[in-house]
This record gives C-alpha cells, sequence and structure tokens, in this order.
C-alpha cells in the first residue's frame, strides 16, 4: 500500500494519504450513533416477537452501514463533492429505471438486483442535499430567483418521479431535503415567506393530482373514526400502545398492542409505538434526545466546515435527519398523517439505514478534513 | 449589487451560516418539543383512558371481502355467480413449524402438491397475522374429517367463502373470462385496503377487463375475542360493498345456437348490431371449461388443454389471423365508387386470367374461362378476382390501405375484452418493417381478393361489415350494456364512444349491397347453392370467401373436387347482414377447414339468422318488404 501510495505524486499523494491514513471520526457523533443501532436493535427483536434472524438481519446491515461510513469518511470533502453530480444522475436514472421497469402504474418502490433490493428513492434523500449544495457553492450567497428556480428544478424532478410510485412522504421529504440547503444558503426570510405562499397557493392542485387513496388518507388523518378498516385503525392502535405505555412503560417485550397485533407494521413505520409502549415516556424522551444530539452534533460539525459544500451538506443532511423523526414521531402519536416514513435507524429496513449511515460518512469526512487543504 | 450578495470574506460566510443553522435548529427543537408535549399528553395525560382501552383491546378487525358483481347476458341469464364454499385458511403466527404441520394436515384433508406451492407463494404476500388460503372448495367429507381433528391444528380453520362459478361452463369461457388467485405481480399493484381479504382477481376476458367495476368495496367486522384470540361475538359490523352487476349484449340463445351450428368444427363466429355495434354473439370453437382455473387449474388439466390440436385456448374470435380472402372484395368496391374510380355500372373484362401491363405473370380467376364482362354488382355476386385485381392496380396500395384501415383492418377494433390482436393489413411500409423488402405490384393485386399477408380476424370481420351494413357509420364493438350496484337497483347504460362516419354516399353502399344480394338470392350468386336465402323472411346480403391455407405449388386448376382434401386446404369464409334494407345482425364466420365459403360456413351464418329471427319478438322487427326481395333477386341477372 505504502508503494502504491508514494507512487503518486505531490497532491494526489496527500490525498491518497489521506484515504489510507488512520480512520479519524468524530466520536461523540459516532457514540450516539452507535447508541441508537443498540436501542434500535432492542426494541426490533421485542417488536418481532424475539425474531433473532430478524435482529441479526438488521444487525448486519447496521455493519455494512458502518462499513460504508468508515469508507467514506476517509475520502476528502472535495472528492466528495466533485462526485456529486454523478451521484445525483445515478439516483435519477434509478427511479426513472423503476418507473419503466414498474410501467409506471404499480407501486413498485423497490430494485431488484438479485442478491440486494433496494429503494433508489432511499438514495435520492442523500443525493438531494449533497446536489444542491454542489450547484449552490461557486454561487453568489444568499441565492438569487434565478438559482432558486434552478434548485427547484433539481429537488422537483426527483420529487415527481417518488410521488409517481406513488410514495407521497418520502417525495415530500427528497423535497424538503433539498429546500433545507436554500434556506441554510442564507435564503432571505422573505423569500422563504412567498414560497411557503406558493406552497400553499399550490396544495389544490397537488391535491388533484394525488391518488385516491392517498387523499383518502389525509382525509382519514381529519377524522381517524370514520375509517377503523385502514389507516384510522392504525392511528387509533398506535395511539392506544403509546397512550397505554405512560410514564414508566409496560417493560420490555410486554407489550400488549404489538404482541396480540392490534398495531399494524410494528417493525417497520409504527416500531416508536412500540418503543412507546414498552419503556414509556422515559423511554421515548431518551431517544428524542439522543437524536437532537445527533442532529445537533452535525450542525455544530457543519458550522466547523471549511467550505459552503460542506456546511450546506452536513447542515442540511441533519435537519432532514430530525425531520424524518419528526414526521415518524408525529404519525404515531396521531399529530400527522399516516405518510409512511420510517423512524430513522430504528425501523426494520436496509436501504435506509445504510443510506442514512453513508449519509453519516459524508459528515464525519467534513469533520475528519475541516482543518486540511489538498 | 454583487457586494451586497458576495459577501466579503470567509469569516462573515461562516457566521452567517451558523446563525441560519442556529435558528434551524431552533425550528427544528421547538417541532421535537411539540411531539414529545404530544407524548406527555398521551402517556401522562391520557394514559388512564389509553390504558383502559389496551386493556379493553379484544376488540379485532376481520376484513369482508366483497362479492364480487354478477354477469348477466341481454336476457338476464347469469353467465358468471358466486356460490358459497368453504375453504381451509392457515394463520402463520401460530403455526411453529410449518412443514411439520403440513404434512399431518395432509393426512386428514388430501392437499395436492399444487396446494402446497401456491400456499407457499401466498405465505410471501401475507401479512404474518392474516390468515392464508390452503385449500379451496373443501368437499363435505373433507370438512367433516378436520371438524373431529381441528383441535390438532392451532392457527388452521375451515372458513365459508364465495367462489366464482361459470354455469354455462364452455360457452362464454373466451368472452366472460374467469378469475383466478391473486399472485405476486398482481399483489403488488393492488391497492391493500380495497384487496383486503379478497383471494381472487380476475385473469381474462370480462372479468379482467372490468375488474374495477366487479370487485366491489370490502368491509369490514369488529370481532371480540378472548385472550386467545379466539373470537368471541360480533361488536360491529360494516357489510361489504358488492361489485356491479354486469348486463352485457350478448344473446345466450345465439350463442349457444352458433355453436351448436359449428358441429364441432374448428372456427368461430361474431355477430354485431350494426345499429349500436352491440356484439350478439361472439364464439370460438373449440373452446374449454373457465371453472377448472377458478381455484387453480391442476398441471395435467393444463397441460391437456395446452397440448390439444385444437388449440382451446386460443380465443379464435379477437386473437385468430386468417387471411380473409374474397370477403374483402365489397369493401374494395366500395371503395372504388367512393374513391371515384369505378360507377356501379363499369365493366371489366374477365377473360381467366389478369396480367399486369408489361407483366408475364398472370393472376386466375375462379372460373377457367372468365366470367366475360362484368360490373360491380356481378363483380360482388360471381365473386371475379379480375374485376377486383384492376381495380385494386389503379387505386393503387396506399390508398388502398387507407381505405381498408378506415373498415378497421390492420387494428384491433377496440373491444371491451383484453389482448385483442390486430390482424395485418399490409402495406408497403408494413412490409419494410417486417422483412425490410420492397412491394411488388403483384401484391398490390392479389390484395385486392384479400391474399397475400393480409390477416384478419373474426371480429375485425364483423366489426368491418356492420359498419358497410350500418350506411358507413362505424360504433366500437362492445359487450357490456349496463351495470347495476344490486338485482333490485336500476340499470345505468354503459357509455359508449359514438360513431364515425367511414363513407360519404349512402347510393354507393347501396350498389355494393345490390352485389351481396345476388351472393345469396341470384342463381349465379356463390352462396345461392346452399340455400341460405331460402324460406327467411327478410333479404340477406352477404359474400363468400375461401382462402387457401397453403400457398399454390402451381398454377394448375385444381380438378381435385374432393371436399375432405379441399376443405383441409382452405379457410371458408363467409360473412352476412339481414334485413338488407334495415340491418340489425352482421355477421361473420370462418372455418378453419372448410371446403368453400358458400357451402360449408354460409349455413352456420343462416342458423344464426334463425335463431336472430327467433329472439327478435315481432314488435321489434322491421317490415317485410316482398317487392324489394323480387326485385334484388331478380336484379343480378348475367348479361
Amino acid at each position: 500500500m505504502n508503494e502504491l501510495v508514494a507512487s503518486f505524486g505531490g497532491r494526489a499523494r496527500r490525498i491518497a494519504q489521506r484515504i489510507f491514513s488512520r480512520p479519524r471520526i468524530d466520536v461523540p457523533l459516532a457514540a450516539g450513533l452507535f447508541v441508537l443501532a443498540l436501542i434500535g436493535l432492542t426494541v426490533l427483536y421485542s417488536a418481532s416477537n424475539l425474531n433473532t434472524s430478524m435482529v441479526i438481519g438488521q444487525a448486519t446491515r447496521f455493519l455494512v452501514g458502518a462499513a460504508l461510513l468508515l469508507a467514506v469518511s476517509r475520502i476528502p470533502p472535495s472528492l466528495l463533492r466533485a462526485w456529486t453530480p454523478w451521484f445525483y444522475l445515478l439516483s435519477c436514472v434509478l427511479l426513472v429505471v423503476l418507473m419503466v421497469l414498474g410501467e409506471g402504474r404499480g407501486a413498485d418502490r423497490w430494485l431488484d438486483l438479485g442478491v440486494i433490493r433496494f429503494q433508489p428513492s432511499e438514495l435520492m434523500k442523500l443525493a438531494m442535499p449533497m446536489m444542491i449544495a454542489w450547484y449552490l457553492h461557486p454561487r453568489p450567497l444568499p441565492p438569487r430567483w434565478r438559482d432558486i428556480a434552478a434548485v427547484g428544478i433539481l429537488t422537483g424532478i426527483p420529487a415527481l418521479l417518488i410521488g409517481r410510485q406513488p410514495d407521497l412522504g418520502t417525495a415530500l421529504l427528497v423535497l424538503a431535503s433539498g429546500l433545507f440547503v436554500l434556506f441554510l444558503a442564507g435564503l432571505q426570510w422573505w423569500k422563504i415567506g412567498a414560497m411557503l405562499a406558493a406552497l400553499a397557493g399550490a396544495a389544490p392542485v397537488a391535491w388533484h393530482y394525488m391518488h385516491d387513496y392517498q387523499r383518502e388518507r389525509v382525509l382519514t388523518f381529519l377524522h381517524p373514526e370514520n375509517d377503523p378498516l385502514g389507516t384510522g385503525w392504525h392511528i387509533i392502535q398506535s395511539m392506544i400502545a403509546v397512550g397505554s405505555g405512560g410514564i414508566v412503560g409496560k417493560g420490555f417485550n410486554q407489550g400488549t398492542q404489538s404482541k396480540l397485533e392490534f398495531l399494524p407494521e410494528h417493525t417497520t413505520d409504527f416500531i416508536f409505538a412500540v418503543l412507546g409502549e414498552e419503556f414509556g415516556l422515559i423511554g421515548v424522551l431518551v431517544l428524542l434526545a439522543l437524536y437532537v444530539f445527533i442532529v445537533g452534533r452535525c450542525l455544530w460539525i457543519a458550522a466547523n466546515a471549511r467550505d459552503t459544500w460542506s456546511r450546506l451538506v452536513a447542515g442540511a443532511f441533519g435537519l432532514a435527519f430530525m425531520v424524518y423523526v419528526i414526521v415518524n414521531g408525529g404519525m404515531i402519536s396521531g399529530l400527522l398523517p399516516v405518510v409512511g416514513v420510517p423512524l430513522p435507524l430504528v425501523s426494520y429496513g436496509g436501504t435506509s439505514a445504510i443510506t442514512l449511515l453513508t449519509g453519516f460518512g459524508v459528515v464525519m469526512s467534513i469533520h475528519a478534513h475541516r482543518k486540511w487543504t489538498p | 449589487m454583487n457586494e451586497r450578495r458576495e459577501l466579503p470574506d470567509e469569516g462573515a460566510r461562516r457566521a452567517r451560516f451558523a446563525r441560519r443553522a442556529l435558528a434551524g435548529f431552533a425550528i427544528m427543537l421547538a417541532l421535537v418539543l411539540a411531539v414529545a408535549g404530544r407524548f406527555v399528553y398521551l402517556q401522562v395525560h391520557e394514559h388512564a383512558e389509553y390504558s383502559t382501552r389496551a386493556k379493553a383491546n379484544r376488540v379485532r378487525l376481520r376484513h369482508l371481502p366483497p362479492p364480487r358483481g354478477l354477469i348477466f347476458d341481454r336476457e338476464g341469464k347469469l353467465l358468471a355467480d358466486n356460490i358459497p364454499a368453504f375453504r381451509l385458511d392457515v394463520i402463520p403466527d401460530k403455526v411453529k413449524h410449518m412443514d411439520a404441520l403440513l404434512e399431518r394436515l395432509a393426512m386428514v384433508v388430501p392437499l395436492t402438491d399444487d396446494d402446497i406451492r401456491r400456499f407457499k407463494q401466498s405465505l410471501k404476500q401475507h401479512r404474518s397475522f392474516e390468515p392464508v388460503p390452503l385449500k379451496f372448495r373443501l368437499t363435505e367429507s373433507e370438512r367433516d374429517r378436520f371438524a373431529v381433528d381441528q383441535w390438532q391444528f392451532p392457527g388452521v380453520s375451515i372458513d365459508p367463502y364465495l367462489t366464482r362459478n361459470y354455469p354455462y361452463g364452455a360457452e362464454f369461457a373466451h368472452v366472460v373470462g374467469y378469475v383466478g388467485r391473486i399472485d405476486e405481480k398482481e399483489q403488488a399493484k393492488l391497492d391493500p385496503d380495497r384487496y383486503a381479504g379478497t383471494t381472487h382477481i380476475g385473469k381474462t376476458g370480462l372479468e379482467k377487463q372490468y375488474e374495477n367495476l366487479l370487485h366491489g368495496t370490502p368491509g369490514y367486522e369488529l370481532v371480540e375475542v378472548n385472550a386467545d384470540q379466539r373470537p368471541l361475538r360480533v361488536l360491529q359490523r360494516v357489510p361489504a360493498k358488492p361489485g356491479r352487476n354486469l348486463y352485457l349484449t350478448i344473446d345466450e340463445r345465439l350463442q349457444r345456437a352458433t355453436i351448436a351450428a359449428f358441429a364441432g368444427q374448428t372456427g368461430a363466429a361474431v355477430a354485431i348490431d350494426p345499429r349500436n355495434g352491440n356484439v350478439l354473439a361472439m364464439v370460438t370453437v373449440p373452446s374449454f371449461d373457465p371453472n377448472l382455473f377458478v381455484n387453480g387449474i391442476s398441471q395435467a388439466d393444463y397441460t391437456a388443454l395446452l397440448d390439444d390440436p385444437d388449440k382451446p385456448l386460443l380465443n379464435r374470435a379477437m386473437r385468430g389471423g386468417y387471411p380473409p380472402g374474397s370477403i374483402v372484395k365489397p369493401f374494395l368496391g366500395l371503395g372504388g365508387l367512393e374513391m371515384g374510380l369505378r360507377k356501379p355500372d363499369d365493366t371489366v373484362l374477365s377473360t381467366g386470367t389478369f396480367y399486369i401491363p408489361g407483366v408475364a405473370r398472370g393472376y386466375r380467376d375462379d372460373q377457367r374461362y372468365g366470367a366475360g364482362r362484368v360490373n360491380l354488382m356481378q363483380a360482388i355476386t360471381q365473386s371475379v378476382n379480375t374485376y377486383f385485381y384492376s381495380l385494386a392496380l389503379q387505386m393503387g396500395i396506399q390508398r388502398l390501405d387507407q381505405w381498408m384501415a378506415k373498415f378497421g383492418f390492420g387494428s384491433p377494433t377496440g373491444i371491451d375484452l383484453p389482448d385483442e390482436t390486430g390482424g395485418v393489413l399490409p402495406s408497403p411500409e408494413w412490409k419494410r418493417k417486417t422483412f425490410k423488402q420492397p412491394w411488388y405490384p403483384g401484391e398490390t393485386v392479389i390484395s385486392g381478393i384479400g391474399q397475400g399477408y393480409w390477416m384478419v380476424t373474426p371480429l375485425q370481420m364483423a366489426h368491418a361489415l356492420a359498419s358497410l351494413a350500418g350506411d358507413g357509420k362505424s360504433f366500437t364493438p362492445h359487450l357490456l350494456a349496463a351495470t347495476s350496484d344490486g338485482l333490485e337497483d336500476p340499470e345505468t347504460p354503459y357509455p359508449q364512444a359514438p360513431p364515425k362516419q367511414i363513407t360519404h354516399d349512402p347510393a354507393d353502399v347501396a350498389a355494393v349491397v345490390q352485389g351481396m344480394l345476388g351472393v345469396v338470392n341470384s342463381p349465379s350468386g356463390t352462396a345461392y347453392k346452399a340455400g341460405i336465402g331460402q324460406g327467411f323472411p327478410y333479404l340477406i346480403a352477404g359474400k363468400t370467401g375461401t382462402a387457401e391455407r397453403y400457398s399454390r405449388t402451381s398454377e394448375a386448376y385444381n380438378t381435385n373436387k374432393n371436399l375432405a382434401y379441399l376443405a383441409e386446404r382452405h379457410r371458408a369464409w363467409f360473412i352476412c347482414f339481414a334485413p338488407a334494407d334495415h340491418p340489425q345482425i352482421a355477421i361473420a364466420v370462418v372455418l378453419e377447414q372448410g371446403a368453400w365459403g358458400g357451402t360449408a360456413a354460409a349455413p352456420i351464418a343462416r342458423k344464426m339468422l334463425d335463431q336472430w329471427l327467433a329472439d327478435t319478438p315481432p314488435s321489434e322487427r322491421p317490415p317485410i318488404n316482398t317487392a324489394a326481395t323480387q326485385s334484388a333477386v331478380a336484379a343480378p341477372a348475367t348479361p
């Protein structure tokens, strides 16, 4: 390896030395993620009815994600930034491939690669902030209207592709992760206000293009008792699970709501309700605090980053990560409509965990290289 | 302006970002606190309430799949029905060792390899707490045996359900189609809420086409259960909303009479009402029993159907492509009139062979020394090739194609059934695309008599004829007439596309119809000998067609009159409509092996017409015009 490194000259050698040197991860952030993963596996063990193979499967995904995190953290941000358009393009192409294979009609969110199946929309959750930051970093900030329009196109196309799958929740989150970059880039508050007003104006149009069942979900959220059959049942049972957990919870593996299968999707989208039932308010607050800590650390790393791209990526990724938590928590507690958003690093599911950990790899890289210029 | 945007130094940029990051963090924190507040509300303030509800949560939700809509013929005969049956369900969660359970269960209720394979497949599609069907349509003895041993099989139950039944079996297999178990691919595309508890879905025919109408909306039951999850009583029940019933345009009596008329010969027939595009009969023989497919056909039955040389699974009426032969002549003749290339009385000399100027190869007439000078009417009546060879050549292949395409040749008719094929309307572009070869003038000539690459389906043929008979008004053929919510509810007519007008002058159509009247009623007509016009109160206009199945190896006239030999070589067509002056039914019949259209296929059409007459109440019949009958028969005298 050393010969290889030595064979490069000058700048290339310094980059190579960086990549192959001892990992320099951010210990507080890594510790936070590690604890979060442990909590996730514990709750999954109970939620899956002590299904060890599911837990081992999820742990394997965490290990793959951790390996990717370590690998990505060694790549200098300048390289990551240079690769960004290709990464974004690849994610877009995969979404188009998915649309073509799914004939654009069915609810096809999965790409089957034989060995693994993954959701390109999850990839986009990472590619989006990187791409918008890539677009904005050489331009004068705060962004001008025409930059805002460009960002609108860059975020809108993938969001539409995902919305067509149809996966409204993820489409909105991907859209949001792109817009966070604009926000962090210093977009004037009055422009933010104008954009929010425009969005509110576009809501009836979006309503027009929604699938019938998606409209039903929104209406169900407003009146859950009208539809005890489908999503209304989910909300009611989820609230019973959470509410009956009380302050200290019913104890590990003691949640009747999930054990007796009143709670749907209790290993994936509704796993937070299992935690709420078995570990009570204390468990919920500990988990939320842990998330806040992780996001706070991301923003701190962002604020200390050396260049605009790094700042925007780390900051937007952190904010988006928090939004996933808020949306999932709001959904299972009946504050928000059921939109099928997993709880980051706790819900069972591969693509989400691996992409999120890779994203933290990017954040770690920004941290590790903050005092270094190639 | 730019100076104000471009901040002077990196420090200021960082500071601004830090402010923004802080603002973002503050917003997130506020939202997290809102969520946390919600949890505090649920878990502290409402804890007692939800605690009680969790303890009292002995209520389970059970989906009630909707009964599928029924399908009726135009007279209200039930073509697709739901009958009660029992099936064996397994709840995967309740089973520790699935294979061991299946092995023990098979000793009580016989399970085939097919059952187990399908069960294992559907295990993957269902959530683990939902019952997965293992075996459908249990016999009474199977139910009794299981009932005795049920205690040994936790998680296994016998549940009643409604199964699809097709009382007319093979008669409507190709029209109504059949339902089958939802497979993995379909599962992925279905709205899980709408298909909760549903195991079957329309696979072919109308069952597939109108799946959305037939399916209905599921209901649910809130069932009180004990600690072992055994149901105690039903607390609340919202019944499922059944799918809509379909009322078809098809007439079972006509369908049955048509099948009988084929007397076991292979072929297809379609009857359409030219006034509205209603499909009155759509027959494919042989057919198969759709009931075999409903709960999963056995491998042996399926192989038998696939290996049958008569291909009973092939829907010949709308997927069978046959060379049309002479039945295209009336359409070509009409084109000649519409384009102004011919007047009805213009004559062409038929000498037995037609030559393209400057080309040595000749094109034959059916009569050895030709029919002499014939006008349009006589050319259709006697099916004189030379008249149409010369007309096709004069029209040119481009115009010929455009004209024929108006009648729907070369493309699907758009009937409300899945998987219709469009046949082939050969054109220079089509040939270039398909064979990468140029078009030859000789191919234009034989296109004029429906030979060459030309392929049509019986449905296309009936549709084209109905368009001609209805004075050039072309309706999209359809089978669905109306729908209703329930048996007591009124029928709602199903909307149809408005017709397209494809001819301009009714006199042109009338001239062609004169020729077609001659086919049936004039002694020189090609269908006269079969006597199909005799004893029928209305005038019948028709046209015969005999297309060769294999290309001719020599130009010699075939002197072998052995009918069996000819039948093996020919495809026999007959198309007709009646009453000629007020058309109410247009028929296309094809026999895969028929010696001549006039003698083999025409009698089938006549039997269909007889049935149509019997089915039409006198009040709905048009007046009988005796004078017209006589003049029509007298008109096409030989010159």
